[in-house]
């Protein structure tokens, strides 16, 4: 195993540190195409500089008639960045950004099925790198809220026209943010939070 | 499942007021082959660790414990998560839940479960983090 020497690890600064009361921590995922801000928004509203967590994933081709002789394996590194906040004395909200190739997030255990929600961040410029995310979190049942990051050459299709574009259901909430700016990107995980809250009143 | 097209609000759908239409999002081929590729070792399973798992030390390490073993120690004196863990360590997140397997199998760390979404969404926690964002 490659591991640094104890004494090179350098652990969180003493202000990033939680405190002992920190009983619980819950998750929320960033998703979007390639470039779309999700390293931005994650950094934006995290109370710790933001970090990257990886693994390593073993992908074996199960074909049809496969012969284990000739099965092949591929390993791939996935990385993600993550950021903090602190909720309260006894809850931590954690964030992740997942770059890379989009079947693989989907892979890494637990990450979406133990998510409260996620955030799906689009590019109107580019649109498309988003509709396969959309489909793979609408096949699992994770929640999620759609926010358009608004770059200054994007063409601005208004709300409702995007709506249509992704064919999200008439709940999903959609809203513009500029994700490096930490009140947006707090906006959108508010907007999150009321949508996850709305689906409990409305479950019988 | 799919619900109706909601009636186009206001401007006739051929009037864009950016211009172009965007593209057309057409929902997902269920039969996609790359359902033909599982993770080894992992199957459907969920990881008893979490990424978000709080672990906290509950002892010291012995002087003669793997170097893993005493750093993790060291950076759970106080509650961090597994991905932290991970990060700080610079080693896989699979690389760093084994270390805390172990770990907890000798009982010097506790983990602290994270909450995960249910089926029923628990109104008071998703009540607390709005409070929580609010006052970012
Ligand atoms: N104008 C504008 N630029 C943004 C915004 N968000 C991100 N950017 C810029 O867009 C670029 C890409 O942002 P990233 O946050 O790295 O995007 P990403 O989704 O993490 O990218 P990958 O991880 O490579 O897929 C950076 O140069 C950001 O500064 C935004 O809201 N408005
Ligand atoms: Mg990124």
């Amino acid at each position: 195993m490659d591991f640094k020497s104890s004494d090179t690890i350098t652990g969180p600064r003493s202000e990033d540190v939680l405190p002992h009361t920190a009983a619980a921590a819950v998750k929320v995922v960033v998703v979007g195409g390639f470039g779309v801000g999700k390293t931005t928004m994650v950094g934006s509203v995290s109370e710790i500089r933001p970090l990257t967590t990886e693994e390593t994933m073993t992908q074996a081709g199960i074909g049809v008639d496969d012969d284990y002789g000739s099965e092949s394996k591929t390993a791939t590194t996935v990385a993600m960045d993550f950021g903090r906040i602190s909720i309260s004395e006894e809850l931590v909200l954690y964030l992740f950004g997942t770059p890379g190739q989009e079947r693989f997030w989907f892979l890494w255990n637990g990450l979406f099925e133990g998510a409260l929600g996620a955030v799906v961040l689009i590019d109107t410029r580019r649109l498309e790198v988003s509709f396969d995310v959309i489909g793979r979190l609408e096949e699992r049942g994770v929640p999620f809220v759609v926010a358009v990051n608004e770059f200054p050459d994007a063409p601005d299709h208004g709300i409702e026209t995007l709506r249509r574009a992704l064919d999200l259901e008439p709940a999903v909430p959609i809203m513009p943010c500029d994700a490096r700016r930490r009140e947006s990107s707090r906006d959108v995980l508010m907007t999150l939070m009321r949508y996850l809250h709305s689906l409990t009143a409305t479950r019988v | 499942m799919t619900p109706p097209q909601q009636p186009p609000h206001g401007a006739s759908p051929g009037e864009e007021p950016g211009g172009e239409a965007p593209p057309q999002r057409e929902r997902r081929d269920p039969d996609n082959p790359e359902r033909l590729y599982v993770l080894t070792g992992e199957d459907s399973e969920r990881a008893p660790l979490d990424l978000v798992t709080l672990i906290v030390a509950r002892g010291e390490a012995a002087p003669t414990a793997q170097p893993e073993h005493s750093a993790v120690l060291r950076l759970c004196r106080t509650p961090i998560s597994v991905a932290e863990l991970s990060a700080y360590l610079a080693l896989p997140f699979s690389v760093v839940t084994v270390v805390v397997t172990e770990l907890l199998g000798s009982d010097l760390v506790q983990a602290r479960a994270p909450i995960v979404r249910s089926a029923l969404p628990d109104r008071s926690l998703l009540e607390a983090v709005m409070h929580g964002l609010q006052k970012l």
